[in-house]
């Protein structure tokens, strides 16, 4: 628990501590040693986990399924960290963001990393949905910061949008409370998840559907399914590139697993009535939908990390959809696409924003040649989206190929709208992909400082996960499927 | 369900409820900022009372204290921000025509209907009339998005926002007693924070495009230019 209290201290005093530290150089380092010091902790805690099984508390609560998030996110914000230090800094240079500004983005990035970690681990429901705001509320302000009209209104359409969305979400978190509070013994512990899961099965059923529909159209929002999406690709393209990779890699995976914590409940609660699955066709339909609208758009776009974000759209509305299938190899798909998607789309937009300091724009149509002008980058992004796309022997193919023999038990016609959504997401990538990487090299086009470690890092670990998932990692997975899906897959 | 079986402050509760929602129509129909400004405070005010009337009627003594920070922030300080900001963007005349005013009412009406609609499943509960309740709360939050969709202007919209978390508390306050207190002081955290960070944005909106009218926001869309 001590590592819980550390890992969760360290961003909340990085926040409050970046606000006074006027050297935009230090408070870079600084970044990375909070992230670090994160991690570190982050590992104990699962460590922790490993010998003793689930911790919890009142307050907190961490279990396997939980505990592979948080290391997946301490762990990304430290490479984004890494990343940023240099990146920031020549952004700075172009004179786009003055040192006060500097300062609002270190405590900002802090706050957002303590946010995201409070609402992975909470015991209670009431203070997740308030982290999940808070996360809102952090990055609004980072997606407007370079100032200019489409960063504004950019920030303003998130700022509507998600707060509308999540609002919905707080209404459906109190009718579960409303229905919680008939059945529990100290009405108090209404929100109190692990109270919540002892005594599922005898939530309403009534309440609980109407709620979870609630919940789903609010912490939806968060996640990009169509139709609520609208903001998603505006927030990811104005802002920051460090905070595209966060926004894009770790706070849609919180919001699927808000969803995801209330579906188990809902599951349960519904079990004995006539729709005992309206959770999980509720999550089908949603998902199937984003990721093959988001797949049709991927063809349309000019601006690189417009591009980069309808792909997380695709791709969160393919985890959805495999939570929605449910049962354990579906449930196993989902997680393990969370993970490998988190590590690969952050190290995709690290690259890409490398890419648009060479181009010293964002648009497609002039960033060219980059394997010539400067190979890193230019491999970098090639076996990033080869990853993304579902290449073997890439983690993202494992989860893609699992979930579509999974979709081929259950509902054998599904594969074909899968297979045909993975085909146009692929020409999607790949029509732009080739000229930027390719193409013929810009006059006056040279190289640029870069850190491409993380990036190395992760595409390593995808690969890695995808050849020869190591038996921990397997072995966690398969506790939290039997978790989400009652029983395990190994 | 009898309500005249219901004692006089729980009957008290379905009047202030139903003002409230009442006052929701109010903001939807009313085209000046400073008006809808006072009567958000109203609303504001409204829900404190009705917290410390559950306050009273419950054992909820954790229930003032939520009522205490409803008053100071819906009706002392974020009125009062919002009366800064608009004298400060010159905007205390600024009057705007709702267009298709009486289709925006209706829409309204149906949205009260809809709410309740949603609601009727719920019919094993013992407290049949907090059904009413959750009802028009629910109406509440959906008037609060109506709002936002039908106006244009940035300082009305936020007004929206802010009567939808109205409706949110309300059906908090009513249904369930209160959230638990820490879920509580946290919410009202997360709007105050809302709130600050709407008056920047304003000055952000009028450097950046000259107006505050949100159909000026057009520069990222998916359609061609």
């Amino acid at each position: 628990m001590n590592a819980l209290y550390v890992m969760l201290g360290l961003p909340a005093v990085g926040a409050i501590l970046f606000v006074a530290i006027h050297n935009t150089r230090l408070a870079g380092w600084l970044n990375i040693g909070v992230s670090a010091a994160s991690l570190a902790a982050s590992v104990l805690l699962a460590w922790a986990v490993m010998q003793q099984g689930s911790l919890h508390n009142d307050n907190f609560l961490v279990d396997s399924f939980n505990i592979y998030l948080l290391v997946l996110t301490t762990f990304v914000g430290l490479t984004t960290a890494i990343f940023s230090r240099p990146y920031m800094q020549h952004v700075c240079e172009e004179g786009r963001c003055s040192t006060v500004r500097m300062r609002l983005y270190h405590s900002m990035f802090q706050s957002f990393m303590f946010t995201m970690l409070l609402a992975l681990s909470t015991n209670n429901l009431g203070v997740l949905w308030v982290t999940v705001e808070g996360a809102t509320l952090a990055t609004v302000m980072l997606v407007s910061i370079y100032r200019t009209p489409e960063a504004v209104e950019a920030a303003w359409k998130y700022f509507i949008l998600c707060g509308v969305g999540i609002a919905q979400a707080l209404f459906g978190t109190i009718l579960l409370y409303f229905a919680a509070q008939h059945v529990l013994v100290n009405p108090e512990e209404g929100l109190n998840w692990l109270t919540l899961q002892q005594h599922s099965a005898e939530l309403s059923p009534t309440v609980m559907a109407i709620a979870f529909v609630f919940l789903l159209v609010g912490y939806g929002t968060k996640i990009g399914l169509v139709p609520l999406h609208q903001w998603l690709p505006d927030a990811h393209s104005e802002g920051p590139t460090p905070m595209s990779a966060m926004l894009s890699g770790l706070l849609l995976n919180i919001a699927l697993y808000a969803v995801i914590r209330v579906k188990m409940l809902t599951d349960s609660s519904l079990a004995a009535t006539q729709h005992p699955h309206m959770a999980g066709h509720l999550l089908m339909g949603f998902g199937l939908i984003s990721f093959l609208i988001a797949g049709l758009f991927l063809h349309r776009q000019r601006d690189i990390k417009r591009l980069f974000s309808y792909s997380s759209i695709e791709h969160m509305g393919l985890a959805t959809f495999a939570f929605g299938i449910g049962g354990p190899l579906a449930t196993f798909a989902a997680l393990l696409h969370m993970l490998v998607h988190s590590l690969t789309k952050s190290s995709i937009f690290i690259t890409v924003g490398h890419a648009t300091h060479i181009a010293g724009t964002q648009n497609i149509e002039h960033i060219r040649g980059l394997i010539r002008t400067q190979p890193t980058v230019g491999w970098g992004l090639l076996f990033g989206v080869a990853a993304i796309a579902g290449f073997p022997p890439f983690g993202i193919f494992t989860s893609e190929f699992l979930l579509l023999n999974a979709t081929m038990q259950s509902w054998p016609w599904l594969s074909v709208l899968l297979l045909i959504g993975l085909g146009i997401a692929f020409a999607g990538l790949f029509r732009h992909l080739h000229p930027m990487v390719y193409g013929a090299t810009p006059e006056g086009q040279s190289a640029v400082k870069v850190n491409m470690i993380p990036v190395a890092i992760q595409l390593l670990l995808v690969i890695w996960i995808g050849l020869a998932m190591p038996a921990f990692l397997a072995g966690w997975l398969d506790q939290a499927v039997q978790l989400i899906s009652g029983k395990g897959l190994l | 369900m009898n309500l005249a079986q219901l004692g006089l402050l729980e009957q008290s509760i379905f009047v202030l409820v139903a003002l409230a929602l009442f006052l929701s129509f109010v903001l939807l129909s009313q085209a000046r900022l400073t008006t809808m400004i006072h009567v958000f405070a109203w609303q504001g005010f409204l829900l404190a009372l009705l917290t410390a009337i559950v306050a009273a009627l419950g054992d909820n003594p954790h229930l003032y204290i939520s009522a205490l920070l409803t008053f100071l922030l819906k009706v002392l300080l974020i009125p009062a921000m919002l009366h800064r900001l608009i004298r400060r963007l010159e905007l205390e005349r600024h009057q705007e025509r709702l267009q298709k005013q009486a289709l925006v009412m209706m829409a309204g009406a149906a949205l009260v209907i809809f709410s309740y609609w949603v609601v009727l499943p719920i019919t094993h509960m013992e407290l049949a009339h907090i059904r009413n309740v959750v009802s028009l709360s629910l109406a509440i939050v959906q008037l609060g998005m109506l709002l936002m969709v039908a106006r244009r202007q940035v300082v009305a919209q936020v007004i929206g926002f802010m009567s939808m978390e109205n409706g949110l508390f309300l059906a908090a306050v009513a249904a369930t007693a209160g959230m638990p207190l820490v879920v509580e002081l946290g919410i009202a955290f997360d709007v105050l924070v809302a709130a600050v960070l709407f008056g920047v944005f304003f000055f952000h909106i009028r450097d950046s495009i000259d107006t505050l009218d949100v159909d000026q926001l057009t520069r990222l869309s998916e359609e061609e230019r």
